[in-house]
């Protein structure tokens, strides 16, 4: 970072503003390491909610009110604090949705049917979310696009080498791919898979829900088409999601949703949409919600994306140096560029008996498939435990993952 | 067994479950099964293969299982297997459906007469009543039963 030193985060503090961390959970401290499917809110956030509802509500773009007027003006702040998180150009390149999925519905549906044309390929990758597979492979049964699959590395990265010969034929009209997955962590190489799409005459969407959490993204920098992520990984509330979307491909995309708010006009022949991005935000918005994501940002921003992602490097750092070390413990994926998600398997017992184990430690991980099917498939394992790290966790809480997960194994051999 | 971190969940990992979890009874195909169905808990990643072989006046002859999930799904299809073969096909349900009661709540009410001997066998799975989550993992063997028993190649599920 050119010399500069990255401020600390101030983790005590930090553990403060969040009052869930005080709970007990079976009599032990609560070990929240499930960030990755759902953040905790710090007071900042609540507070926003609260004296929103109490003090400035009332619908948007509606009311010739004062009450009406002062919410509209906080949504639409909402919407630049959300532009300039992402460094868009224009603030009009921002769409707030109902979450991720609803995000990568809306551009499979817009931009998938209705610009694509039939015989026109998209790519995605074999780490994606089912978020960013179904609305894809609807997609293809509804308008006979054609869906081809990226290979993944055994380390867990994107086959650079598959992608190009994905797209050799020209045939592909956009590369939908995540920014960090969900269950091995890898951030993948966003600039170079821009430009690589492009290349190829293609636009690109990345599924910024665990990157976006992690580190600064500058979606001009790495020349992103589309997008997404979404409020509650965020620090921020449940029911908001953003798109970010360039202002020419809005313009080509058709309305993915009906409704008040997206036209300009109204008759019962035909309607006029509303220029974008009203067009994709059909009826009343979520506008508490996108209160509570604009205090999100200004939290994390106050902390600066810089030291949050200084210190949740140490913590991998860490996990890195521990889990592996614990015998019988096998960690999916080991990609050179990674964020703090971590899925593993023990060679004595199912993930969902760890998780249950863990539970009792008060340590709270996700088990399962982490809504990624064909990832478990790929990589031949039935479930994982995955353990996600957010900016309140302590390096005493990854410490305590490790002797817990130690302990686990012995209980079932 | 080292440290006590874990120490009290051995009520609900029972010896009898860790060993029926590791060492499945009856698990193996039959091939010459009457009936069979397959049980999913998607959320979870356990599935199983249920094989059903009736006898000629319709009791269960043999029972057995092919498949992968938690220590709990594979212990309660073990026990199921073992306890349900020489059982009409009626007191297989009715155990079923004892066994479900005795999962929600860590009681059956109505385990006693000629089926008490044997729910006493699957009480050690009653444990699961404390783990809100856990409890479909115990009860995808008997749901996956009792779609081989209803016939036709059903897919059952706990969810």
């Amino acid at each position: 970072m050119d010399g500069h030193v990255a401020p600390r985060l101030n983790l005590d503090a930090v553990r403060a503003d969040f009052p869930i961390l005080a709970e007990k959970v079976r009599g032990k401290p609560f070990t929240f390491l499930d960030s990755g499917a759902s953040a905790q809110k710090p007071r900042q956030v609540i507070g926003a909610m609260v004296r929103m509802m109490e003090t400035a509500y009332a619908n948007v773009h509606r009311g010739a009110y004062h009450m009406s007027e002062q919410a509209t003006e906080a949504y639409e702040a909402a919407r630049g604090a959300v532009a300039r998180f992402l460094n868009a150009g224009d603030v009009r390149e921002i769409i707030f949705t109902g979450s991720s999925t609803n995000a990568i519905n809306l551009v499979a549906h817009s931009y998938g049917r209705g610009v694509m044309k039939p015989g026109q390929a998209v790519v995605i990758s074999e780490m994606e979310h089912h978020a960013n597979i179904v609305p894809w492979q609807m997609a293809r049964d509804a308008v006979g696009i054609e869906l081809r699959v990226c290979r993944i590395t055994d380390s867990g990265e994107l086959d650079l080498d598959d992608l190009a010969a994905k797209l050799a034929d020209g045939k592909v009209g956009l590369v939908a791919v995540t920014h960090m997955s969900n269950v091995l962590g890898t951030v993948t190489p966003a600039a170079q898979i821009a430009r690589m799409a492009h290349e190829a005459g293609a636009k690109v969407l990345f599924d910024g829900s665990q990157a976006a959490v992690h580190r600064r993204v500058d979606v001009r920098e790495i020349d992103a088409d589309f997008y997404v992520f979404t409020g509650h990984k965020l620090y921020g509330p449940t029911g908001i999601g953003v798109l970010y979307a360039k202002g020419e491909l809005q313009e080509a995309m058709p309305p993915f949703l009906g409704g008040g708010d997206m036209i300009a006009e109204v008759f019962f022949e035909k309607s006029v949409w509303a220029p974008y991005p009203a067009k994709f935000e059909a009826g009343t918005p979520p506008i508490i919600e996108a209160i509570g994501l604009h205090a999100a940002i200004d939290y994390v921003n106050a902390i600066g994306m810089s030291a949050i992602e200084a210190h949740e490097r140490a913590l991998v750092d860490r996990a890195m140096a521990r889990l592996p070390q614990i015998e019988g413990v096998t960690l999916l994926g080991r990609a050179q560029d990674r964020g703090g998600v971590f899925a593993f398997a023990i060679d004595t017992a199912h993930a969902h008996d760890v998780a249950t184990l863990l539970d009792r430690a008060g340590i709270a991980v996700r088990s399962g498939r982490h809504c990624a099917e064909p990832l478990h498939e790929r990589f031949g394992v039935e479930s994982t435990c995955r353990a996600s790290f957010g900016l309140y966790t302590t390096p005493a809480e990854v410490d305590l993952l490790a002797d817990a997960l130690h302990q686990a194994r012995e209980f079932f051999r | 067994m080292s440290g006590g971190l874990f120490d009290d969940l051995r009520d609900l990992y029972q010896e009898v479950i860790l060993d029926h979890g590791r060492k499945p009874r009856n698990f193996r195909r039959l091939d010459d099964a009457d009936r069979t169905a397959r049980g999913d808990n998607p959320m979870c990643g356990d599935r199983m293969e249920l094989f059903v072989k009736l006898a000629p006046d319709g009791h269960i002859e043999d029972a057995t299982f092919e498949g992968r999930g938690c220590a709990i799904s594979m212990a309660s299809a073990s026990l199921m297997t073992d306890t349900v073969k020489g059982k009409t096909q009626a007191q297989a349900r009715q155990m079923g459906e004892n066994f479900r009661a005795l999962a929600m709540t860590g009681v059956c009410p109505d385990c006693g007469g000629d089926i008490a001997d044997d729910m006493e066998r699957l009480a050690p799975l009653s444990g699961v009543h404390d783990f809100p989550s856990r409890v479909k993992c115990a009860t995808l063997a008997w749901h996956t039963l009792n779609a081989a028993l209803d016939g036709g190649a059903k897919e059952a599920s706990s969810e």
